[in-house]
């Protein structure tokens, strides 16, 4: 895929370790990739797979004792892995945003709507009191909220899931970042209104061109709203691409299995499809390719060394079966 | 919101009416009243007329609520020991113990938090270290040992202050302070630092914990990741939220504090409550012993009936009566 | 890949060369790596330790160690009183650490008096112990209205504080002996006193836990079976609850020692014949200003290091066993 301009994120060997008393825990691993301006990046994994952390990485907002121990991350051509705290916080919640995955503990419970959407306005913007006010409502009335202007009084519990998430979404976007990081958005949500919210996020972000890095397990979300997706495993890249071609045709191992593993409505299947084992534990993970032992197009090269992302159609694909030394195996 | 002061008001007045049922069994039922009062020398013609006198001939359910009356209207008979009203003996020493109550409360809670919020945002810092190690021997140590190393120190060696009693007292009407005269406060100092110190390392402890806890949530981390600065992280959003739980725990201690105070009482010869109510146990003194009870008891259902509102003001969740918003 | 035969219900079977561990119980699990490693590792738990089998030993051997019995009124010697650490008395023994004003060896008196304070430590956290957890089973089990009442009660008396209480207990048990039986009675009132004050801890947590418990599948298909409540009480939720409970009770034994040396400071404790820790430190005030500090300092010594000690190990062993810590 040609770029024409930088992309708006650019993480390049990003290696993210949770040193505990007994071994050093590695969550990310050498994990590199960009995200173009207002594209949508899905990131889609296990429970464990790392993807949370490489978010949380990005804004260096990891629980401690995780840290950054390698790679470098770049907002618009800058670095900012390495910055100190007060220029970090200038771009968290200016430049970057993020929404977590629960909406009614993302919100201090003793305080209403609006003083926190104000304090969020005031602490990257030049406003007045009123002007911040007055640009809540707007926000409020942007993200679907009915009759802004008395809810923006409300407390966090006074509002349904929804209209709590639609809030989170409104105070992440209140300064129009250029990136949003959504981890989990719709998990804790309703069917019924995960619908919605996907709905709303789409029209936000590319409205105001936003870039997003949709962080979640579940696929439906990532084929309604990404436009590219990476496959993440044991902290990891397994495969990269274009959504389209990443669901309907997947080059990875793993992400077949996956994609095997959702059940359909149509057509007959007897059983449900699982990928045999589970993935490693952080301690212990396997010498060459992560998955090796879980997989079964495995051959010896897998378990020597870890392969890099290589190129495949117009994604990539971190597997030794589309190296050019084993063409003839490719589809 | 009334219904709920409503229904606190009901159940202070189940537990006072408990404990007004312990109390009058051990007027009744715990040694013989009429051998305490009449004393040796009485004749049976004495004793029954102190019968009669004290009612002892009517039914229960009737001496109880004679009791209960009374009670109220603050008499409990005369002292078995000192032979004076008991409501006398407790006006005369109620100054006392409410004035190191109310002062070593102030101390605790004020540096209470202060130095609980320093330890929860400075983690690892020396200072936190060496307060946090303070408090533990603090809440270690039992008070009467705290009590006499301060007089140690201060009394003894250094001589700078008074090791017993309240110094000069000035009264109005029934009530007395030492708060107006320079040895009165000076023998305040100690008495309020022992007391109050124990006090002070349990809030201090409870706040740096629910801090900490508070400062793990997602909505910490969701201000955190919208750039908002630590000053305000800390003191105002982490703030508010932990003072709410510690303001209840905190207020429940302060009814425990009058009783507390009996042991500072006895170290510094506090002329108290406390003081008055360890004598009335060494003395098997019932009517004194009746009447204290009843009155902690009082403190605790007014403290708490406090903090039971002060909860409702400062947490906005147990305000709503408005119904759910719809999807 | 493997190297012997090897039962295994792990998914992924474990890395060649890992050594097979015997399987093992729920307590012997939890004794394993965790809390013995937490343990090795914290040099103020191991102190906390040391100091605390320290005086449980000499409390133990009192009455073998001690230069002299100092609860036999008729072994002190008026004449060796007020002697100075180091120094010998009339009878030619030599005081280490001085002696009272009723010529009393003070070493000896710290052996004794520590020995009354453990063992009314220990005797009345039996008594709350068994007190509160059986009152928290039955409230759990039995639910309804039982349960409300026992935990009103409970609540009312965690709120007062335990000081309060012991004094209280002490003072209505005393209104119905004879005063001239009083000193008798003294130890077994203490214990019921302070044992009295201190049970409503327990009761909270083993109620929880036997709530939780008994909607468990287990429980129920027990039920089914016919066994008797009682019995499923003792063989489910009891292992359970022992974490909590242990910390409870290491925290509740200084609490204890320190509530049995405050009573006796006070006056109300054990009889003045058998001096406590803390009723030493009660005679060793007056003569504070008068220049025998030792009367004062070794006993007070003495007990705080106790009760710093057992503090201590309470405190480590609720962080070690605390799930959320980890």
């Amino acid at each position: 895929m040609t770029r024409s301009k930088e992309p708006i994120l650019s993480v390049r060997n990003l290696r993210v370790e949770f040193p505990t008393r007994r071994a050093t825990l590695v969550a990310v691993d050498d994990l590199s990739f960009d995200i173009a301006a207002g594209e949508v990046l899905g990131v889609v994994g296990e429970s464990g797979a790392g993807k949370s952390v490489t978010g949380a990485a990005i804004i260096r907002l990891l629980e401690p004792p995780g840290r950054i121990a390698g790679g470098e991350v770049r907002l618009a051509g800058q670095r900012i892995d390495d910055l100190a705290l007060p220029q970090l916080r200038a771009i968290r919640g200016r430049r970057i945003g993020m929404v977590f995955q629960d909406p009614l503990t993302s919100l201090n419970p003793v305080f209403r709507v609006g003083e926190q959407l104000v304090e969020t306005i005031l602490q990257h913007l030049d406003m007045t009191d009123a002007q911040a006010r007055a640009r809540s409502i707007e926000l409020l009335a942007e993200v679907g909220i009915p009759a802004p202007n008395e809810r923006i009084d409300a407390y966090p519990h006074q509002l349904s899931g929804g209209m709590r998430q639609r809030v989170v979404l409104a105070l992440a976007l209140s300064t129009n970042p250029e990136l949003l990081i959504a981890d989990e958005p719709t998990t804790a949500l309703d069917v019924s209104v995960q619908a919605q919210i996907i709905t709303l996020m789409k029209g936000l972000c590319r409205r105001h061109g936003t870039a997003v890095m949709l962080i979640t397990h579940d696929m439906g979300v990532i084929a309604e709203m990404a436009d590219r997706v990476m496959v993440m495993y044991a902290g990891r890249m397994a495969e990269i691409g274009p959504v389209r071609d990443v669901l309907r045709a997947p080059r990875h191992p793993y992400t077949r299995g996956l994609m095997g593993s959702i059940p359909s409505l149509t057509g007959t299947a007897t059983r449900l499809a699982q990928i045999p084992g589970s993935m490693p534990r952080l301690t212990a993970i396997p010498k060459g390719c992560a998955f090796n032992p879980r997989c079964a197009e495995v051959f010896a090269r897998c378990r020597e060394a870890r392969p890099e992302p290589i190129p495949v159609g117009s994604g990539a694909a971190a597997c030794w079966l589309y190296a050019p030394a084993t063409q003839e195996r490719t589809p | 919101m009334i219904a709920y002061v409503l229904r606190s008001l009901v159940q202070a007045s189940i537990v006072l009416l408990a404990v007004a049922l312990l109390a009058f069994s051990m007027f009744r039922f715990v040694g013989d009243p009429i051998a305490n009062l009449a004393g040796q020398e009485a004749t049976q013609a004495d004793r029954e007329e102190l019968r009669k006198h004290l009612g002892l001939e009517d039914s229960i359910l009737v001496q109880f609520g004679r009791f209960v009356g009374g009670a109220i209207k603050g008499e409990f008979g005369i002292s078995y020991k000192q032979g004076r009203k008991v409501s006398d003996l407790l006006a005369e020493r109620l100054p006392a113990t409410l004035e190191l109550a109310l002062l070593s409360t102030i101390l605790a809670t004020g540096l209470g938090i202060a130095f609980g919020v320093y330890t929860a945002i400075r983690r690892d810092g020396l200072i936190a270290n060496a307060i946090m190690v303070l408090s533990l021997v603090g809440v270690s140590l039992p008070t009467f040992i705290i009590g006499i190393g301060l007089i140690y120190l201060f009394a003894v060696e250094l001589k700078w202050l008074p090791s017993y009693g309240r110094g000069d007292v000035s009264s109005f009407g029934w009530w007395t302070t030492g708060l107006l005269t320079e040895s009165g406060r000076r023998s305040l100092v100690l008495p309020v630092l022992t007391l109050g110190f124990f006090q002070l390392t349990l809030i201090m402890r409870l706040v740096r914990s629910e801090m900490l806890e508070v400062l793990r949530t997602d909505f910490i981390k969701f201000a955190r990741a919208r750039g908002i600065d630590e000053r305000k992280i800390n003191f105002r959003h982490a703030l508010r939220n932990t003072l709410i739980p510690v303001v209840t725990i905190a207020g429940l201690q302060l009814g425990g504090v009058i009783a507390f105070a009996i042991v500072t009482e006895s170290v510094f010869q506090w002329p108290g409550l406390g003081a008055l109510f360890v004598q009335a146990v060494q003395f098997v003194d019932i009517p004194v012993m009746a009447a204290y009870l009843m009155f902690v008891a009082l403190i605790f259902v007014i403290t708490n009936l406090i903090v039971d509102l002060l909860y409702f003001v400062l947490d906005p969740r147990l305000r709503s009566d408005r119904p759910e918003a719809a999807k | 890949m493997t190297e012997a035969p090897r039962t295994t219900s792990a998914a992924t079977p474990p890395p060649a060369g890992t050594p097979q561990r015997p399987p093992m119980g729920r307590l012997a699990r939890a004794w394993d790596s965790d809390l013995i490693w937490s343990f090795r590792h914290s040099p103020l738990a191991m102190g906390a330790g040391a100091v605390t089998a320290f005086f449980m030993l000499i409390a133990l051997f009192a009455p073998w160690i001690a230069p002299q019995n100092a609860f036999d009124p008729s072994s002190l010697n008026l004449m060796d009183g007020f002697l100075e650490p180091m120094n010998r008395g009339a009878t030619g023994n030599l005081h280490v650490l001085g002696t009272d004003n009723q010529g009393r060896d003070l070493l000896s008196a710290i052996l004794f008096g520590s020995r009354v304070s453990i063992i009314v430590g220990f005797l009345s956290v039996a008594f709350s112990l068994l007190l509160g957890v059986s009152l928290g089973l039955i409230a759990g089990f039995v639910g309804g209205r039982t349960d409300a009442i026992i935990m009103r009660i409970a609540d009312i008396q965690l709120s007062f504080p335990a000081i309060l209480i012991a004094l209280l207990v002490f003072g209505i048990v005393r209104g119905f002996i004879h005063p001239s039986q009083h000193e008798q009675w003294a130890l077994g009132v203490l214990i019921v006193a302070i044992g009295l004050a201190n049970w409503a801890r327990y009761a909270r947590t083993v109620r929880g836990s036997t709530m939780v418990e008994k909607n468990k599948e287990y429980v129920q298909a027990a039920r089914v079976m016919g066994r008797s409540s009682f019995a499923i009480m003792r063989e489910h939720v009891l292992p359970n609850v022992m974490g909590p409970i242990l910390v409870i009770a290491t925290i509740n034994l200084a609490l204890a020692i320190i509530e049995e040396a405050t009573l006796s400071f006070l006056g109300v404790g054990v009889p003045p014949t058998q001096p406590s820790l803390g009723t030493l430190i009660r005679i060793g005030q007056q003569f504070l200003f008068s220049g025998e500090w030792w009367i004062l300092m070794f006993p007070a010594l003495a007990l705080v290091l106790l009760a710093l000690a057992i503090n201590l190990l309470g405190d480590w062993l609720r962080d070690a066993l605390n799930p959320k810590l980890k």
